[in-house]
């Protein structure tokens, strides 16, 4: 997907300013916020689990090329086979190659965030292949010609009326009103692809290295008829998805629907596993599976390595406020909200990326509900000190820091400096306590008025109590 | 180098280690992997499985029903077909080919389910009572296709094969067959979606309706 971080101010303000969008923002809030802490509530020992699962992610983490080894040797032991991506470009020139080799005219993809990351739709169908998107989000998508705005529901930015007139477009048929008849309408139009689709692509949402299993969790089932009817099968997921064992799995099952959107259970859960024997009827003759890193080693061993526990499951962008109100194309990449704001940069760079880490209210609720743990506040942060010492945040912003900073490490020359500036604050309060506008500022105080402080400094404060006792 | 050398060379780099994986760190990988390590359960996984297992399959929204015989499924597939206006029609799995479907009045077809095909009859390899969940695996005489291409998906489970966790699941997969088959396939309830407005609608891709036949 084509980069449009730069632009996270100026489509940001778009974004609030978009009726459409934020009548789904409203919607979506109450069911993913709401469900997701009555599925917790279910859970007695939530706080274990995670703590478990943190160390699980961990341990895989800190030894990824010995657990990414025995992935391969077990998946190759199965009948798979096994390709390493360094880069987006070669992760898609693999996926092209087996589909030419093979003379693959049509595909059917179930949701993989790696090949929205890598843009391998564009590459298959530059090279004149039929690609279908199955699950009903990204295929309202397709034919929007829009990328996601939220890794698990991708296309939670459009309203039904906006479906409905994409679908009478595309499949040549009466508007629609109901969300019932537009789904039923496109799984009639989307059949006839699974069953005639020479290969299937799906992401994995994990792979296990005990087994060289590969695995996918899905609602409508759209992966599993992906991995079941077409005679080749191509898995693309990154690096950082192995996990031990199949006992992993059902730890991280706990947590993913929950977390995502309250569900104790996804309806379909696939593992994949090699190749059909001869006398099945159903399962590909040919497995691959893409290991793809782009820029996801550049993590290993740094001190955002946290960020390589994330198991995708949308619960830090549900919660984050800043997300809630701008939506998910507003970040401009794959990844939105908290965990977009720590990937982002360090895939597409910083300087293309400088706004995202900066987009956030650090009310750490993102950290709270993340269920592996990542702090992902404390990487944001990191984001911000390293743009700061590498001056690409605007001068304005760096020159009032560095003031900040100058006193802040002096601390008698910031007592006197704040108690002038508290008795300042408290006269623009004026009569009714409220300042209406802060000069350098006055975007903020545009749409609100800020309660002016009551009288003297904390340390003013501090220091007359404590004298008093 | 290949980018496989490469990738891996960088993660060693990356995590302050030189040289190529050595095969004690292999060993002790594969040691911890052997050890089957279990995290901690919830206590909704102490409930008594199948009570649950019923409870859960209400909530996904899959119905269920309780025979003393298998000899009575054609009779209960015929009464669920009847309820639900179906034709009395359905493909299935070999195992339930040789009970008397012509006295229910079902035209039963032992064979793999295709894409017209309306009602699906499968076994399940068990069921799991923490999340009302069904564990099919595929095989030539179990193939997956017939619980995700027709409409109607109806599934038999051993009442005496309802376990507590997805756990004791992979626990009997390997006591009893080894290793996960190619197709290794966990159902809970029927298809949905909620991708238009987060509404939730019943039936994306997969089947309609789930009905589940506890036998003994």
């Amino acid at each position: 997907m084509q980069v449009q971080s730069m632009h996270f101010k100026q489509t940001a303000s778009g974004k609030l300013n978009d009726a459409v969008l934020q009548g789904a923002m409203k919607k979506a809030k109450g069911k993913f916020v709401d469900g997701r802490a009555l599925g917790v509530a279910e859970v007695d020992n939530w706080e274990d689990i995670r703590t478990y699962a943190a160390e699980l992610r961990n341990r895989v983490i800190d030894n990824l090329d010995a657990y990414l080894l025995e992935f391969e040797r077990n998946a190759i032991r199965r009948g798979a086979k096994v390709h390493w991506a360094e880069t987006a470009e070669e992760a898609n020139a693999i996926v092209l190659g087996i589909a030419q080799q093979n003379g693959v005219k049509t595909v059917t993809k179930s949701k993989s965030m790696v090949t929205e990351e890598i843009a391998l739709n564009d590459v298959l169908i530059a090279a004149g292949i039929h690609v279908m998107e199955t699950d009903l989000g990204e295929y309202i998508l397709q034919l929007a010609h829009e990328p996601p705005s939220h890794i698990v529901a991708p296309a939670m930015h459009k309203s039904k009326e906006q479906v409905a007139e994409l679908f009478a477009a595309a499949h040549h048929k009466p508007l629609l009103t109901d969300i019932g008849e537009l789904t039923r309408e496109a799984r009639e139009q989307l059949r006839s692809h699974f069953l005639a689709a020479d290969m299937g692509i799906s992401g994995a949402n994990f792979i296990v290295a005990e087994t060289g299993t590969t695995l996918t969790v899905t609602n409508e089932g759209n992966a599993d008829l992906v991995t079941t009817v077409p005679r080749i099968h191509c898995v693309v997921t990154g690096i950082e998805k192995v996990i031990p064992t199949l006992e992993d799995f059902a730890t991280l099952i706990r947590l993913l629907p929950r977390s995502a959107i309250g569900q104790s259970i996804v309806n379909y859960l696939t593992l994949t596993t090699g190749v059909k024997s001869p006398d099945e009827t159903d399962g590909p003759e040919q497995m691959h599976v893409v290991l793809v890193d782009a820029g996801r080693t550049k993590l290993v061993g740094s001190d955002m390595k946290d960020m390589l526990r994330c198991i995708r499951c949308g619960a830090c962008m549900n919660h984050c406020p800043v997300y809630q109100n701008v939506g998910g194309h507003a970040y401009g990449w794959v990844y939105p909200g908290p965990m977009g704001s720590v990937l982002t940069p360090t895939y597409v760079g910083i300087e293309n990326a400088g706004d995202l880490p900066n987009a956030a209210t650090f009310c750490g609720e993102c950290q709270v509900v993340c269920p592996v743990k990542i702090p992902l506040p404390d990487l944001m942060r990191k984001w911000r000190e390293r743009q700061f010492d590498q001056r690409l945040r605007p001068f304005g912003e760096r020159f009032v820091m560095s003031v900040w900073a100058f006193f802040i490490q002096r601390p008698r020359l910031y007592a006197f400096a704040s108690r002038i500036g508290v008795r300042v604050a408290v006269w623009m309060g004026g009569k009714d306590k409220l300042i209406h506008s802060l000069p350098g500022i006055d975007g903020w105080t545009d749409g609100r008025d800020m309660p002016a402080p009551q009288g003297r400094t904390f340390r003013e404060l501090y220091a007359a109590r404590k004298g008093g006792q | 180098m290949s980018a496989r050398e490469n990738i891996l060379a960088r993660i060693r780099e990356k995590s302050g280690r030189n040289g190529v994986t050595s095969a004690p760190e292999l060993a002790a990988v594969r040691a911890h992997i052997a050890e089957h390590a279990c995290g901690p359960l919830p206590s909704i996984s102490r409930h008594d499985p199948v009570t649950h297992f019923i409870a859960e399959c209400a909530r996904l929204k899959s119905t269920t029903a309780e025979l003393d015989d298998i000899a009575a499924l054609p009779a209960e597939v015929a009464r669920y077909i009847a309820a639900n206006a179906l034709r009395m029609r359905c493909v299935g799995w070999h195992e339930f080919a040789a009970l008397n479907w012509q006295s229910a009045g079902i035209q039963f077809d032992d064979r793999p389910a295709n894409g017209d095909d309306l009602i699906g009859l499968t076994g399940s390899f068990c069921g799991i009572g923490e999340t009302g969940t069904l564990l099919l695996l595929g095989a030539p005489a179990t193939p997956k296709a017939t619980a995700l291409l027709p409409e109607t998906h109806i599934c038999v489970v051993k009442k005496s094969r309802i376990l507590a966790t997805m756990e004791d699941s992979f626990a009997l997969m390997r006591n009893e067959i080894g290793e996960p088959p190619r197709a290794t396939f966990f159902v809970s309830g029927p298809s949905r979606t909620a991708d238009i407005e987060q509404t939730l609608v019943i039936g994306a891709h997969g089947p309609y309706r789930v009905h589940v036949i506890l036998i003994p």
